[in-house]
């Protein structure tokens, strides 16, 4: 047993970049569902706006516009703009979409939407008929050239115990200091007027419009900027993996952000944090021990093999999670005397 | 269920529905309207249905709401007095709380206009009428469950700088601001002897409790009209006292008060006014010592005749 892949692979669940895509999405999600009640269950289509703003700005629709407008903008100044554009312009854009029609109505049509919504522009995204903008299946590449060329680390070391090259650990460092900001962010908002309002508004809708508070407009403030933190996300995940392709953004992905959430706690400020360092803890661990029982036939090759090993980690954080839902229902952060209020 | 009595008792030496009176609270708001005289002034009104008052506050109408082929509300003309307790009764599906939406703007009436204060409030949003000084309580108490009692106070309180989203994240634009609404909730949740729930849950609280938080609560919002939908539903009578007192205590401070009723017996005792609905229009107004001898309502009450009502018997 190579006990020490074990606990290298431990640690990149607990930190490393996919931590830090679905905490930042987790937060995001935490905005809608944990304090405004809001049930997004196309989180994935955040992220996706994330990527594709960002990819599409430098790689496909920025060299165009320079074409045609002879604008001329270099290819760090398309990067920026294109992170704007990820960050900014399309979670708004989406956010509209998919708010306008649902927000007046009850929270299930929110629901059918947004998965709805986030599975139309994966499939958009993956035809052909687009390829010249969004590289149809095999997705954009070369757009993360600029954000690397930042790196003050060496593309040859290793850093922070052997665990990371020298571009994963630039960008885990600025994950982690995004990751930092949001989750301050975060908590100044809903400590505040505003948050109360949002938390009214998850508790009782009429009551808080009966109080004077708007609350079509406040779930669009919600739905917006907690999709902005599934957008920044999403781009943390194009520039990590340098590509952003449309199966990267399938509906598993959402429902990866709504467990990392629960298990966390939803409502709680640190609960994303948590929950997604879990969830990518044991997913990544797991697969290293199971692979490596597998590989030194402490499981019998008849009752599983190595390609199974994907699928079982799987299972593993199913079974965690029913456990969870049985013995934890609060999430880890959770108050189990404030859930138990729901029954009331 | 020991515990939960054992709240509502420390809730009742308040009993006595004049008691208000001697806890001054400045957080209460008070309107300078001429209480006795507006009481008195009553006298004058015919007791007729749609009759007209001297001071409206609330005029509505030609008010129609269908619900497909059922007329809920039908009222032609409905007035409502400033500065007294205005009682609205009927029998079970005879269009009250519609009404009550509807004058509230929480339902949008199919033809009608409504005036409160003198201004068209047709097309204003129901977040808005808040804002006029207006606001209303609901039949199933709306209390915020996971949010606590003072939380729930303070989140009445209108034009709050901290409620948007940019000046959210830099408390220093709206500490001093939420630090005097904490003041004034807190001192609304003694008067309604609250405060020792302060930090309670709004969930953990009973049914009374959460009918006097949902008070405070609108009060928070300084409302020159309060509509309260059934306030003694499902409350402990050892409350109903104090719940009464705080209902008058809110007339005596100039406050229009109209509300929904089941409880005949609390609308003689504090109200000055009583319209009656049936199958969605107004059939008697008058004061609550009038209404018991109007065939009117005594009709819509035990049905027209004997021979109806036998008949129902004899087909079930």
């Amino acid at each position: 047993m190579d006990y020490q892949a074990i606990i290298e692979s431990l640690f990149r669940g607990l930190i490393g970049e996919r931590f830090i895509v679905f905490a930042l999405a987790a937060i995001g999600l935490n905005l809608h569902f944990g304090y405004t009640g809001l049930l997004n269950f196309g989180q994935a289509v955040f992220m996706a706006a994330g990527a594709y703003g960002l990819a599409m700005m430098v790689a496909t629709v920025g060299p165009r516009l320079n074409e045609n407008t002879g604008l001329n903008m270099s290819e760090t100044t398309l990067f920026w703009v294109g992170v704007f554009t990820a960050v900014v312009v399309f979670p708004i854009l989406f956010a509209l979409v998919m708010g306008i029609p649902t927000l007046r109505l009850r929270a299930d049509y929110l629901a059918i939407v947004t998965i709805a919504v986030a599975e139309i522009f994966r499939i958009v995204a993956r035809s052909p008929r687009f390829d010249w903008l969004t590289g149809s299946s095999d997705g954009l590449t070369g757009f993360s050239g600029t954000f690397y060329d930042l790196s003050p680390f060496s593309t040859t070391g290793r850093y922070f115990f052997n665990l990371f090259t020298g571009n994963q650990f630039f960008l885990v460092l600025v994950g982690w200091t995004i990751l930092a900001i949001g989750t301050t962010i975060c908590w100044l908002l809903v400590r505040s007027p505003w948050g109360r309002v949002l938390k009214a508004i998850r508790e009782d809708e009429d009551a808080a419009r009966s109080l004077g508070k708007n609350a079509y407009s406040y779930k669009m403030q919600a739905l917006i900027l907690g999709g902005m933190f599934g957008a920044v996300g999403g781009m943390v995940r194009a520039v990590g993996f340098s590509v952003a392709q449309p199966d990267n953004f399938i509906t598993d992905v959402t429902f990866f952000v709504w467990v990392a959430l629960i298990l966390g706690g939803a409502g709680k400020v640190f609960g994303p944090l948590v929950g997604a360092a879990l969830l990518y803890a044991v997913l990544d661990s797991s697969d290293t021990v199971l692979r490596q029982l597998v590989e030194n036939d402490y499981i019998p090759s008849s009752f599983m093999s190595g390609t199974q090993v994907g699928q079982v980690r799987f299972m593993i954080v199913g079974l965690g999670l029913v456990l969870l839902a049985a013995f934890r229902p609060q999430g880890i952060f959770g108050n189990k005397e404030e859930m138990a209020l729901d029954d009331r | 269920m020991t515990d939960e009595f054992a709240k509502h008792d420390a809730l009742v030496p308040e009993a006595g529905p004049k008691s208000h009176a001697p806890h001054p609270a400045h957080a209460l708001p008070m309107f300078d309207v001429d209480v006795a005289a507006a009481r008195s002034a009553l006298s004058e009104v015919p007791w007729e249905p749609g009759a007209s008052k001297p001071d409206p506050i609330l005029v509505a109408d030609n008010v129609v709401r269908r619900f497909g082929g059922l007329t809920a509300v039908d009222v032609d003309h409905v007035e409502v007095q400033r500065g007294v307790i205005t009682a609205l009764i009927g029998p079970n599906g005879a269009g009250k709380t519609t009404l009550f939406n509807l004058l509230t703007n929480f339902d949008t009436p199919d033809t009608g206009s409504r005036l409160f204060n003198g201004q068209a409030i047709d097309k204003v949003p129901a977040h808005k009428i808040a804002g006029y000084g207006m606001v209303r309580t609901f039949q199933l108490t709306k209390a915020l469950s996971k949010m606590t009692v003072i939380e729930n106070m303070k989140l009445g309180a209108t034009d709050q700088r901290g409620e948007s989203l940019f000046a959210s994240v830099l408390p220093v634009l709206w500490r001093k601001q939420e630090n005097e609404i904490e003041s004034r909730a807190d001192e609304l949740l003694v008067h309604f002897k609250m405060e020792h729930m302060r930090d309670q849950f709004a969930g953990t609280l009973s049914g009374g409790q959460r009918k006097l938080l949902e008070m405070a609560r609108a009060l928070m919002v300084e409302p020159e009209m309060v509509m309260l939908d059934e306030p003694m539903a499902g409350v402990n009578p050892a409350l109903t006292q104090s719940l009464l007192g705080h209902v008058t205590g809110l007339r005596d401070r100039g406050m229009t008060v109209l509300f929904v009723e089941h409880d005949m017996d609390m609308v003689q005792e504090i109200s000055d006014w009583v319209i009656v609905m049936a199958e969605g229009k107004i059939i008697a107004e008058g004061p609550p010592g009038s209404i018991g001898q109007n065939q009117a309502v005594v009709d819509a009450y035990l049905g027209s005749s004997h021979d109806s009502a036998l008949d129902l018997g004899e087909g079930s």
